[in-house]
């Protein structure tokens, strides 16, 4: 469970990230944030993962306090969410399998449960057959599928996208989200920010939307307003 | 096995920062190890010379035997004496010549008459021996009293300086390797800045993402300290010789270096080229952890 209690962003200068936002994502669900650039997602995320810490209010994680997380114990907390990014983040001097092997080498797991959940995990993805390839031989869309590889190779209850289709062509992208669906499917918490439009109102998931930081709806089977989201101007934590 | 791959990866990498590294503590354990192999060995030396309560007592020319003789049954009344032994004339001149054979040029001018005769007299104690000097500087006949007390305060005074300019340079010299492994520790962070972002976000420990760089930094030590020392223990083992012959005297340089192929020796060796890659691992690590403290702050 996920929840958010008043909690608050301010940037330096007092430039909002969000604002006085509650929230609860009860285990499970999948869940789209959506917001023009500049409402606050990106912010959200991050304030999940403890990269930012709330200028007020409290965010609890299966009863984990985030703010009370120090440098030195936040690792128990991220080993709980894979995060996927829109640029990506692959190490571009390791293959996809060593990419995807890097979060269950931290994790301390044995070669051969690696190997296992690596395999595992890329045929879910469809990218078992380019385990050697590095990330300068793959397609943007096959490297996002690499990120969601990497991020779920760990077995996390909770699964963040940062604009995971952002940098992809339409058709890519629906592959994209074809497997975060499935991975939703699987028992995992997904929580997405993205402006895909067609994506929220295809899936018709429960959807945040954020607009200047605020909370402005809460919708169970949410749709994406053309027009509402996208006319506001840019401030704070904008989208990676 | 990750930790062991990403340090081979790192020195594979940047091959010259790494020889850089090396050379550097391996210059700092050549000059530590020399200067303080003298130091153990002046010290060692002066230990020897203290444990010796002796002094020599040297008579004018017209003195020998009968002066010496008596002296020694007045000293022997004290009840502080060990043994005495008297140096004739001509057992004088018999030293002398086997100490310069290879010296025709000293010999030539060099007759009996021409060295005192002489009392090597040990004390029981010591502490003993400025009671002994009172009773020596009254007898009849001497000359001059030389003590081992003067041989250790010469050489005492070179081994302050031995220890004075070993300690300065090797002070700079792990001063320099310190930024040296912490220049390319810090590089190296400044290279792998968006694995260590990648790490820590996937939920990698702070331990996790600082070992490597610590176990690298160490590894320079090890190798820097380990070759160092082993060139050194070379270099004894060529001159274990001469040095037994200059100072075999000493029991305790005799009982290490009196036999190449003693397990004393080879034991003692291994434990200088140990301990030394031991400081080495850990003047590096230290390196490496200044680096992290200052270029990867939580």
């Amino acid at each position: 469970m996920i929840e958010f209690f008043s909690v608050s962003k301010l940037y330096p200068g007092n430039a909002p990230g969000i604002v006085d936002v509650s929230v609860k994502i009860p285990d499970g669900e999948f869940v789209f944030l959506i917001g023009p650039s500049g409402s606050g997602k990106t912010t959200f995320l991050r304030l999940l993962i403890r990269d930012l810490l709330p200028t007020q209010g409290n965010i609890m994680i299966d009863d984990i306090p985030v703010g009370s997380l120090t440098a030195n114990t936040v690792y128990t907390l991220r080993r709980k969410i894979g995060i996927v990014f829109q640029d990506f983040k692959l190490l571009t001097d390791r293959t996809v399998y060593e990419n995807v092997a890097l979060v269950s080498e931290i994790l301390g797991k044995a070669h051969g449960e690696i190997e296992h959940g690596v395999m595992n995990v890329l045929e879910l993805v469809g990218l078992a057959d380019k385990r050697n390839h590095f990330p300068m031989q793959l397609s943007a869309g096959e490297m996002q599928r690499a990120a969601i590889a990497r991020a779920i190779v760990g077995g996390p209850k909770i699964l963040l996208a940062d604009e995971p289709t952002g940098n992809l062509d339409p058709e890519t992208a629906a592959g994209i989200w074809d497997i975060l669906d499935e991975i939703h499917g699987l028992g995992t918490t997904v929580l997405i920010a993205t402006h895909n439009q067609d994506a929220v109102n295809k899936m018709r998931k429960r959807t945040l939307t954020l607009e200047h930081g605020a909370l402005i709806s809460d919708e169970a089977k949410g749709k994406y307003h053309v027009g509402r989201h996208d006319k506001h101007d840019h401030k704070g934590g904008g989208s990676k | 096995m990750r930790l062991i791959r990403d340090v081979r990866t790192h020195i594979r990498r940047s091959p010259y920062q790494a020889m850089a590294a090396v050379l550097t503590m391996f210059l700092t354990f050549l000059v530590g190890s020399v200067f303080f192999l003298a130091t153990v060995a002046s010290l060692t030396i002066i230990s020897y010379f203290e444990s010796k309560p002796q002094l020599t007592v040297f008579f004018v020319q017209n003195a020998g035997e009968k002066e010496a003789t008596l002296l020694k049954e007045t000293l022997d009344q004290t009840g502080k004496v060990a043994s005495t032994k008297f140096i004739s004339k001509d057992e004088a001149l018999a030293t002398y010549k086997e100490q310069n054979k290879n010296d025709p040029l000293l010999l030539e001018m060099v007759t009996a008459d021409i060295l005192p005769a002489s009392l090597e007299v040990s004390a029981k104690d010591p502490t003993f021996l400025s009671e002994l000097d009172t009773v020596i500087v009254g007898a009849t006949g001497v000359d001059e009293v030389i003590y081992q007390r003067d041989v250790v305060d010469s050489l005492l005074s070179w081994t302050n300086a031995i220890r004075l300019i070993g300690g300065i340079l090797g002070g700079l010299l792990v001063l320099d390797s310190l930024l040296i492994i912490g220049t390319v520790i810090a590089m190296k962070i400044a290279l792998k800045r968006e694995e260590i972002e990648i790490l820590t976000l996937v939920g990698a420990t702070s331990w996790t993402i600082r070992a490597p760089f610590i176990l690298e930094g160490g590894l320079y030590g090890v190798m820097g300290a380990g070759v160092a020392s082993f060139l050194v223990t070379i270099l004894i083992l060529w001159q274990r010789y001469n040095i037994v012959t200059f100072l075999g005297v000493i029991p305790s340089i005799q009982s290490v270096l009196g036999s190449s192929t003693s397990v004393v020796f080879i034991l003692s060796c291994l434990g200088f080229i140990v301990v030394n890659m031991i400081v080495g691992f850990i003047i590096g690590s230290l390196g490496s952890v200044i680096a992290l403290a200052r270029y990867l702050r939580d």
